[in-house]
């Protein structure tokens, strides 16, 4: 009496779109979609808080440089779904799993962006800065930091768009977000609205944060309208 | 705990390194997945990316699909083509979501690369009386090496770091120890695999950086860490 029923489930409706799923599961999107948006920003802010201080210190001892950029290259290469299968022993099944995994591939993009972008400054800015009095500090703050705001700004963008995909990943760990709903569906017997669902989702969080970003560059950094590339 | 001693002793047993589930045929099965993935995204973005690049049109274009590529998360795409039933749970599954998102970095630098190439060279070469195939393939391709191998470089180490989530859905390669690790919550297992994909990946990205670096004509090498990725 098996085969009907396998048989009825084969040749039942699977569609990729569906209204009656979306409106059935409101309320678990809208609890992915706010873990999702939580893991990113949490990632996205303990990469910038560690990449002030490595930036500075690279600064001061550009020696550190190197070895600074190749061992967080390195980190870069491993895969997310590993990194975050090697922190699962010691974070457990918790979302900062997830988080600190994350944050470790930011770290990356904003901690170069922020090099690249201090060291861009022109040396005639820098030198008429000391040359009216300015201090170290004030130097830093006052001027290179204004001027290398715009490609700051875009390693934080570009961290911030690859991070919302990613988080997908942090499913294993039963923290992903839409993710979660995507892998969710894929178990439930190949569930294509979910799975749809949770993908549309991911592509339109993307893109709404990429914009809003830029919208946030243009508003930090109104004397680079212009030279952007 | 022992962790590491138990990592050694399951390396040191050779159970490991025979069979069908055994390191080298994992190894095995990643690789096959990657080249593949590699050989199809190849095929479609360099002839593309070149000729687009030739004719210094499009841009746009290439930029879009770029910016679609990293908006649709590999792990939402991998499970999307692996509910499908003309693709189903396998490797296939893994080789097509791989190669979508090997195209974009393959595409935008073979543009840019022969975009870029120094007006004053074609257009010598197009008065010596080079037709528009002669100056791509004997002026443009040869001045644009670094920047279109540093494409293919970083497709290349992204598709095997991603090809690990392959075992998500249920392909195989170096990932199957990750997820089974997991799945039957073996700490061993698991950081075995976390071990071997990061080996593999490292591996890679090193192998890439001297290969990039034989390409590359003498004339045009330089030393910055900056410029490799």
């Amino acid at each position: 009496m098996n085969l009907p029923a396998a048989l009825a489930s084969a040749a039942a409706p699977n569609p990729w779109f569906s209204w009656a799923y979306l409106q059935a599961n409101a309320d678990d999107l809208l609890a992915a979609g706010r873990e999702h948006v939580l893991i990113t920003l949490a990632a996205v802010v303990l990469a910038t808080a560690v990449a002030v201080p490595l930036a500075l210190l690279v600064r001061r001892f550009p020696r550190l440089q190197v070895p600074v950029l190749a061992f967080s290259g390195l980190l870069y290469t491993i895969p997310s779904l590993a990194l975050i299968a090697g922190l699962w022993p010691w974070l457990g099944l918790s979302p900062w799993t997830v988080i600190t995994a994350l944050a470790l591939y930011a770290l990356l993009v904003i901690l170069r962006n922020m090099i690249v972008g201090l060291d861009a400054v022109p040396s005639e800015i820098v030198d008429a800065a000391r040359g009216v009095g300015h201090t170290r500090t004030q130097l830093l703050w006052r001027v290179q930091v204004p001027l290398a705001m715009p490609t700051i700004m875009a390693g934080i963008r570009i961290a911030t768009v690859s991070t919302i995909g990613l988080v997908t990943v942090g499913a294993l760990v039963g923290h992903g977000g839409f993710g979660s709903i995507i892998l969710g569906g894929f178990v439930n017997n190949f569930y294509h609205a979910q799975i749809m669902a949770g993908t549309i989702a991911v592509v339109v969080l993307a893109l709404a944060l990429e914009g809003g970003l830029v919208l946030l560059e243009r508003v930090l950094t109104p004397w680079a309208r212009g030279v952007r590339g | 705990m022992g962790g590491l001693e138990s990592l050694v002793q399951w390396f040191a047993d050779p159970a490991q390194w025979t069979g069908s589930a055994g390191i080298p045929a994992r190894l095995l099965q990643h690789a096959l997945i990657c080249l593949w993935a590699m050989a199809i995204a190849l095929v479609v973005a360099l002839p593309l990316g070149l000729w687009l690049g030739h004719r210094r049109r499009w841009g746009g274009l290439v930029t879009s699909i770029g910016n679609l590529g990293r908006a649709i998360p590999t792990f939402a795409l991998l499970i999307i083509l692996a509910s499908w039933e003309p693709v189903g749970v396998s490797d296939l599954a893994a080789v097509i979501a791989l190669a979508v998102f090997a195209i974009p970095p393959i595409l935008s630098n073979a543009f840019v690369g022969v975009r870029d190439v120094d007006r004053g060279a074609t257009e010598a070469a197009t008065g010596m009386g080079m037709t528009g195939g002669q100056v791509l393939w004997r002026v443009e391709l040869p001045l644009s090496v670094p920047v279109v191998a540093a494409g293919i470089r970083t497709s290349t180490v992204q598709v095997v770091a991603t090809a690990t989530l392959a075992a998500l859905v249920g392909g195989g390669g170096l990932g199957r120890f990750v997820v089974d690790g997991f799945g039957l919550q073996d700490p061993t297992l698991m950081f075995a695999g976390v071990v071997l994909v990061a080996l593999a990946c490292v591996g890679v990205e090193l192998l890439g950086s001297m290969a990039q670096r034989a390409l590359t004509p003498k004339a045009l090498r330089g030393g910055s860490v900056l410029g490799t990725f």
